[in-house]
């Protein structure tokens, strides 16, 4: 029997470790538990009763359950970076060194102040807020909210990154248990001896359900031991997996379970590089909802006091961790279920002052003194109960005392996940609980108390049947087992749901929401089931309503006077229990929150002091810093002026690279392009614009034709993968029966530019002598296979980004390291300048090619300049829809360039076109500026953008508005081709 | 969601990536007179229907098939995979 | 003057005061649950925070008050029940800014005029930058929102440090540069705004009809003449549909085809926080933005799962990704709790922004295409669909918001992602 001296509740017996001791503090008071207990088991042996403080009214709270539903003792774990806000102390396994700390209370949880609340409760009733804190109006943000935000919230978050790293995994079986209480566990010994891949999941870090919190026999065993038995059958099996501490959360399509496995939760600290909690995607073929039920409480005046619980919890801290919750207990119930708990407690030499059955006819196992008829109507004891008062059946009134009171008011069987996929539950009026309707995902069956079959036979048959059931479907013959004698006691229940009276009843005890919120919400017409859980929050807690939502709904039926099922449920959605957000994440977070591309250069590129930049997945070379040059533009000005002089070298491998060959490959790229591509010679390479079917500008890039059948397209870096898969979609959806097939190279060949007047210099010291490349034999846009440094196969193209005489050259992927170490030893003695995406960047304004920025989803190719290169001669995606009206307009927008007419003022893309007499605003947007540079040939900043009519307006001077960054300047309309517009030097 | 694959059997709808309609293999003849009206609707107009949906998916992760999928809007249920190509064919596309 | 509370009386402090001394037995129902009559000026199909609206601004704006908000279900049952909260007015295109703006602008009135707190709280919202393309691109935007009388910040890479330092600026795969900030932006109580339209609504005499649901049109000779309900035929001389993502099942009864596809959009909330982000957050380089609301949970969503459903639940993949962009934005949420995703359905349309129009059948109006930002235009598109069934006109601010503009070539693509919805 409890210790006296030192205030230590511990019982004998129970599936504690009494070898193994531990320390743990709370709020800061060091105390002492066993191993196997919980957060909750342990300060309640240490006496311990306050646990919490409510939401709103910071009504001191206490432990209601031994479980997963705890509304109450909700606690804030671990410290520092590693705190963990809002856990349950009936579910966190108490290890050496825990630190706990109660959350939502100031300044002490014994003292709280924020406790005003509850005096002022009648003035904080269902939805109030709704209706006041509206004047004045600016006053909501700076006064009324702060002082609301500040007040709610539960625990608090340390703002620290999680120090702790997750793990996701993947699992496939023939049959999914949720659950190993004493349905899953025959559920899974069936399935396991047929053969048949069995995943077994529970919650607890100890299988057996309710068999640890009972003293019910499994055949000649007790029932915690039977379990044992069968849990070290099935994980001696090699095609069972039996996971402890993992929740089921969530029930998705196709047969698909995500699951959480808490695998350090229960240590001081985890083993280095081992996964704080596991998500599992569960592909199962077959599944069993094993998963218990939840024992609902009953609803009297101030039923929420620290020390008032579910009866079963009470019972469960007997019997499974040896805790009386205290010396002196009574029990309140409308079930026989509630008498085991007088049963057991008396067993155990806990003194129990009244069992309280509301029915007439209560049985009465000499436990106790039984109050038959009887309902408690009120509670006393300021930080934890001290009597009940009691409503005898011939109406007359007397308190009773008691430190503990365990309540029934029946069971709900665990239907949540039957209903992740819109099912609803259907209601059973034998147990006076939902049960799993007849539509839940498919392949999901339930069985024991899940499916409303209370007893322990019952359980441990329906089990093993549902488990042949469900093999049988898949083709998988399994044998029904005889399985042990166990109770089967038939459900004995009268509802009931509230004990009507003046006091505050609770209902959802951790959001306060008592039943008279039920009664205002009903009374203003918040009858849906919904409004009712919106207007009082009912429900709406961590706990998700698991011990308040049917009587919440029961109360408001009872009120509107309609049946429960008429009444309905809210909607259970995952996860069935809150689950830390970083186990969704897994490993993708920080630099490793999506994978990295590297260029085949790239190491070179950082043993010359690269500047890196993220361009998609990829990361590029922004510019490459020499000695002395401390500002970016420095080496970015040098890069530019080196490759225009002379010549310059850049890693365009991120470029896509699409093969296309087949004899059709000309007729359909001839419909992939807007323009023409069929009669493309071999050995020519052609600038191909790509309509979506909308007519707006998908994609543009070069496609070199390398044979009769063999083209090589090239897309920009950010529209590789979209491009290619419309070229799929065109191929095997629009024409099936083109001789064409496709296939990505991006990642096959490294590419780089070379680009500069003595390009042609560089590249003629590393190609193969038998190749030519002089202007004459490999003119500008010309393309070929070729070797080069004595072999090495290549393709050469002479295209240009930047404007200047240029190439790009080819190699397969894993010699682009040794090529770029090769071109820049060629061209030393032409101070072969390396540049990087800043660079090509204003390379390309200069020359006014369109880039990411003007090919932004919106334009066409006519306002790109561009417009005669839609063919009308032909079919090809886009051309059709492109001729509509509003793309079409005389006034469109059209790529132009802009010069500042002020050389000192910088252009800012992103500026806002206006014309010098307007007025700034929207009505009279002339268009906008997509990119900006400043151009070291030119020395002056430019811009390319789109202006209304802009073909016919070169000279005007307009303003570029940037009002955003308060800057404004009038720049003059210029041709977008600042630099060599004739283009000579790309065909010299 | 779970797509069976005709050719690589089950595969997590993760690995493919969704377009919409299957309607999207009718595309417009180019010369037909009312081209514009045609590709308007074919563009921008669907069915969304409440219940069976036939609708393209590309197993971008995968091996490149474009799939038409039967799948039910409500239910998430599927009834059918068929190569988009086959469906394609079967509704006289060719070249 | 008319003034909101006719029926359940002003909503006030004192009201609350007085309420609270005399045992709260003084409040009346939020709105009447009346039988339908014969006939009424106006039918708007849908409760929920559009219809709601429209028959507020009918009402109260518009002198119409024979109208009735038929509703399949319960009210406010819908998107404007489960959404992220999210008001902001920072788009883009002319076609949308200044109808976003005068949404905006209406929030910052709504509780004074409906006589409800809806908790409209001007916290901020801050889209994140990452690249310079996105500054070119935000930079763009930022103008045109102050061009049309917006309010827009664009933040250096400090200022939003100092704004939000529990952000990932240290080891982010993609760091922030910067960020576009709206000032005016926040968050709204969602549920309040259904309830306090009808509130309102109601008191003005508009018959608010809970589990009534069109099962047809009556439409002759190309004119509407009512709907068919579960509850028999209700005449009308207009009828207005706002039915979000049952837009395509609703519309099809009037034999139309929309530029509309449904598709399932998820949305998340943590457990019960001490305040912690101020404002609203987007990610720039992930799909994840958040937002905590005033009870303490972290509000937070991410890309629509992608496949057309009508189903009203998603499935784990984009769980999973919005939370790796959660990770990835502000580790430190990795030890809050996930306590409930939730799916609705969006009336995603051909590009990405929303129509509301007159139909080829007389009498017959439509108001939908929100794709996942429907909840924020609430009060404009009530106000805009309004005006319109009230003067056979569009509002000034939503001229563009044609049927037509797919034909004529006029979209309004804010992201640029052309005709595939999933990708808006």
């Amino acid at each position: 029997m409890s210790d006296a001296m030192t205030g230590l509740n511990r019982l004998d017996g129970g599936l504690i470790d009494r070898s193994a001791e531990l320390n743990f503090r709370f709020d800061g008071k060091s105390l002492e538990g066993y191993g196997g207990d919980t957060l909750a088991s342990a300060l309640l042996a240490n006496g311990v009763r306050l646990m919490g403080r409510s939401f709103k009214y910071h009504r001191p709270r206490g432990v209601l359950s031994a479980g997963a539903e705890e509304p109450n003792a909700i606690v804030a774990l671990r410290e520092g970076a590693f705190t963990e806000p809002n856990t349950r102390a009936t579910t966190a396994e108490l290890f050496d060194g825990l630190v706990a700390r109660s959350q939502n209370r100031w300044p002490s949880l014994a003292f709280d102040a924020m406790a005003v609340n509850d005096i002022m409760s009648d003035f904080l009733t269902a939805g109030f807020y709704y209706k006041t804190f509206m004047w004045p109006a600016k006053f909501w943000e700076k006064i009324y909210e702060p002082i609301i935000r500040h007040a709610a919230g539960l625990g608090a978050l340390s703002g620290m990154s999680d120090p702790d790293c997750y793990d996701k995994g993947f699992l496939h079986c023939d049959l999914l248990i949720i659950g190993a209480g004493p349905a899953g566990l025959a559920a899974a010994l069936t399935a396991g001896r047929s053969g048949a891949r069995v995943i077994i999941a529970d919650e607890d870090f100890l299988p057996g359900g309710r068999l640890n919190a009972e003293t019910i026999a499994v055949g000649d065993a007790a029932g915690a031991e039977w379990a044992a038995q069968v849990a070290a059958e099935l994980a001696s099996m090699p095609n069972v997996r039996l996971m402890t501490r993992t929740t089921v959360i969530g029930a998705f399509d196709h047969g698909i379970y995500g699951a959480v496995e808490r695998v350090t939760d229960h240590l001081a600290t985890a083993p280095d590089g081992t996964a704080r909690q596991v998500l599992w995607r569960i592909y199962s073929k077959r599944s069993i909802l094993c998963a218990g039920s939840i024992e609902r409480p009953i609803a009297f005046a101030n039923n929420d006091r620290p020390g008032i619980m579910q009866a079963g919890a009470l019972r469960a801290y007997a019997n499974r961790w040896a805790v009386a919750a205290a010396s002196e207990v009574a029990v309140f119930t409308n079930n026989d279920d509630g008498h085991r708990t007088a049963s057991d407690l008396a067993a155990k030499g806990v003194k129990v002052t009244a069992i309280i059955d509301t029915r007439a006819d209560a049985p009465d196992h000499g436990d106790a003194e039984v109050l038959a008829g009887a309902c408690v109507t009120d509670s006393r004891g300021r930080l934890g109960l001290s009597k009940i008062k009691v409503r005898s059946a011939d109406g007359s009134q007397r308190w009773i005392k008691c430190g503990a009171l365990g309540v029934s008011g029946g069971w709900n069987p665990n239907v949540h996940l039957t209903c992740h996929q819109r099912g609803r539950p259907v209601w059973n009026e034998a147990i006076a609980a939902f049960v799993p309707g007849a539509v839940g995902p498919v392949g999901l069956s339930s069985a024991g108390a899940a499916s409303g079959m209370f007893s322990t036979a019952a359980a441990l048959t329906g089990g093993a049947v549902a488990a042949v059931n469900a093999l049988g479907e898949i083709g998988i013959k399994a044998k029904a087992m005889a399985m042990p004698e166990a109770e089967d006691a038939p459900v004995s229940i009268t509802a009931f749901w509230h004990v009507t009276g003046k006091g505050r009843a609770w209902l959802d005890q951790q959001n306060d929401v008592t039943v008279k919120d039920v009664k205002l919400a009903h009374q203003e017409n918040f009858q849906s089931v919904e409004h009712l859980k919106r207007y009082t929050t009912l429900g709406m807690a961590t706990d998700q309503g698991k011990t308040s939502n049917i009587a919440g709904l029961a109360v408001m039926a009872e009120i509107a006077g309609k049946t429960i099922p008429e009444v309905g449920t809210t909607i259970y959605r995952p996860p069935y229990t809150p689950t830390a957000i970083g186990a969704f994440g897994g490993r993708s977070r920080d630099e490793t929150f999506r994978p990295v591309r590297l260029t085949p250069s790239h190491k070179w590129a950082s043993e010359q002091g690269a500047v890196f930049v993220e361009v998609g997945m990829w990361m590029r070379a922004q510019w490459f810093p020499q000695a002395g040059e401390t500002e970016w533009r420095q080496s970015v000005d040098r890069e530019v002026l080196a490759t225009r002089r002379s010549v310059g070298v850049c890693d365009v491998t991120t470029l896509g690279k699409i093969d296309v060959q087949g004899a059709d490959a000309a007729t359909f790229l001839n419909r992939i392009y807007c323009n023409g591509f069929a009669k493309l010679p071999v050995g020519k390479t052609r600038y191909g614009l790509m309509l979506r079917e909308d007519g707006i500008v998908m994609d543009d890039g070069t496609t070199a034709r390398l044979g009769e059948t063999q083209f090589v397209m090239t897309t920009t870096t950010a529209n590789a993968v979209g491009v290619f898969r419309h070229m799929e979609f065109a191929r095997q959806c629009l024409w099936p029966d083109l001789d064409v097939q496709i296939i990505s190279t991006t990642e096959a060949w490294a590419q780089f530019a070379v680009a500069g007047p003595n390009s042609r210099k560089v590249l003629e010291k590393i190609v193969d002598p038998a190749f030519d490349i002089s202007n004459d034999a490999f003119p500008f846009m010309a393309c070929g296979e070729i070797t080069v440094c004595g072999g090495l196969r290549a393709r050469l193209f002479r295209i240009s980004f930047s404007g200047e005489l240029a190439y790009e050259i080819a190699v397969p992927t894993r010699y682009g390291d040794a090529l770029i170490r090769r071109l820049m030893e060629a061209g030393e003695e032409f101070d072969i300048t390396p540049y990087g995406m800043e660079a090509l960047g204003v390379m390309r304004i200069e020359k006014g090619h369109a880039a990411g920025n003007e090919l932004n989803g919106t334009t066409t190719a006519l306002n790109l300049g561009l417009g005669r290169m839609v063919s009308k001669t032909k079919d090809s995606i886009g051309s059709i829809l492109s001729e509509r009206e509003g793309l079409t307009r005389d006034d469109a927008l059209i790529q132009v360039g802009f010069k500042p007419v002020d050389p000192n003022d910088p252009v800012v893309a992103g500026s806002h076109l206006m014309n010098i007499d307007d007025p700034a605003n929207a009505a009279h947007d002339q268009g906008y500026i997509t990119s900006a540079a400043y151009s070291p040939c030119l020395e002056s900043s430019i811009g390319i953008g789109f202006l209304e009519n802009g073909a016919t307006r070169k000279g005007e001077i307009i303003r570029a508005m940037n009002p955003v960054e308060g800057s404004e300047i009038m720049v003059e309309v210029v041709s977008a081709h600042f630099v060599d517009p004739e283009g000579e030097r790309l065909r010299a | 969601m779970i797509i069976h694959h005709p050719l690589l059997g089950p595969r997590d709808s993760a690995e493919f990536t969704y377009l919409g309609d299957a309607n999207l293999i009718d595309r417009p003849d180019w010369q037909d007179k009312k081209a514009a009206d045609k590709f308007y609707e074919y563009q921008y107009l669907r069915n969304n229907p409440a219940g069976e949906h036939q609708e393209l998916w590309y197993h971008e992760a995968g091996d490149r098939s474009w799939l038409v999928v039967t799948r039910n809007t409500v239910t998430h249920e599927i009834t059918k995979v068929e190569l988009a190509r086959d469906v394609a064919r079967a509704r006289g596309r060719s070249k | 003057m008319r003034v909101t509370g006719k029926n359940s009386g002003r909503y006030s402090g004192l009201r609350v005061i007085k309420e609270a001394l005399t045992g709260h037995r003084g409040w009346k129902p939020a709105w009447r649950d009346p039988e339908p009559q014969k006939e009424y000026d106006i039918i708007i199909v849908g409760g929920g925070g559009h219809g709601l609206a429209t028959a507020h601004y009918l009402a109260s704006k518009f002198n119409i008050t024979s109208v009735a908000v038929i509703e399949k279900g319960w009210i406010g049952g819908g998107n404007v029940g489960r959404n992220t909260t999210i008001i902001r007015s920072n788009y883009l295109l002319d076609g949308n800014e200044p109808f976003y703006e005068f949404s905006l602008k209406l929030w910052e009135g709504l509780e004074q005029d409906v006589n409800y707190n809806a908790m409209v709280s001007q916290r901020g919202i801050l889209n994140l930058i990452h690249t310079d393309g996105q500054r070119d691109a935000y930079r763009r935007r930022g103008n045109a929102m102050l061009l049309n009388g917006a309010d827009a910040e664009l933040l250096s890479a400090e200022q939003v440090r100092a704004e939000c330092p529990f952000l990932n600026f240290d080891n982010n795969r993609f760091p922030i540069k910067g960020g576009l900030a709206q000032r005016r932006g926040g968050t709204v109580r969602h549920d309040a705004v259904a309830w306090g339209y009808a509130r309102s609504a109601d008191s003005f005499g508009v018959d608010i009809i809970q589990n009534c649901e069109a099962t047809g049109f009556r439409i002759k000779n190309g004119k509407c003449s009512g709907v068919e309900t579960s509850k028999g035929f209700i005449g009308a001389k207009k009828v207005g549909v706002a039915v979000a993502g049952n837009s395509g099942k609703v519309m099809s009864m009037a034999g139309m085809r929309l530029p509309i596809e449904s598709h399932v959009l998820q949305a998340f909330v943590s457990e019960g926080l001490k305040p912690i982000i101020p404002g609203v957050v987007t990610f720039g380089a992930g799909h994840f933005y958040v937002s905590q609301s005033d009870k303490g949970g972290l509000v937070f969503g991410g890309d629509i799962d992608g496949y057309n459903s009508y189903a009203q639940r998603g499935n784990l993949p984009v769980v999973e990704d919005v939370c790796e962009g959660g990770m990835a934005l502000m580790p430190m949420i990795g030890r809050a709790r996930l306590l409930r995703m939730w799916g609705g359905i969006m009336d995603m349309s051909m590009d990405g922004s929303p129509i509301i129009d007159k139909t080829g059948i007389e009498g017959l109006y439509f108001n939908g295409g929100w794709c996942y930002g429907g909840f924020k235009a609430t009060p404009g598109s009530g106000w805009v669909f309004a005006h319109l069934l009230a003067n056979d006109e569009p509002h000034q601010t939503a001229t563009e918001l044609r049927f037509d503009r797919f034909q004529r070539g006029y979209m309004i693509d804010e992201k640029g992602s052309g005709a595939q919805p999933n990708l808006h």
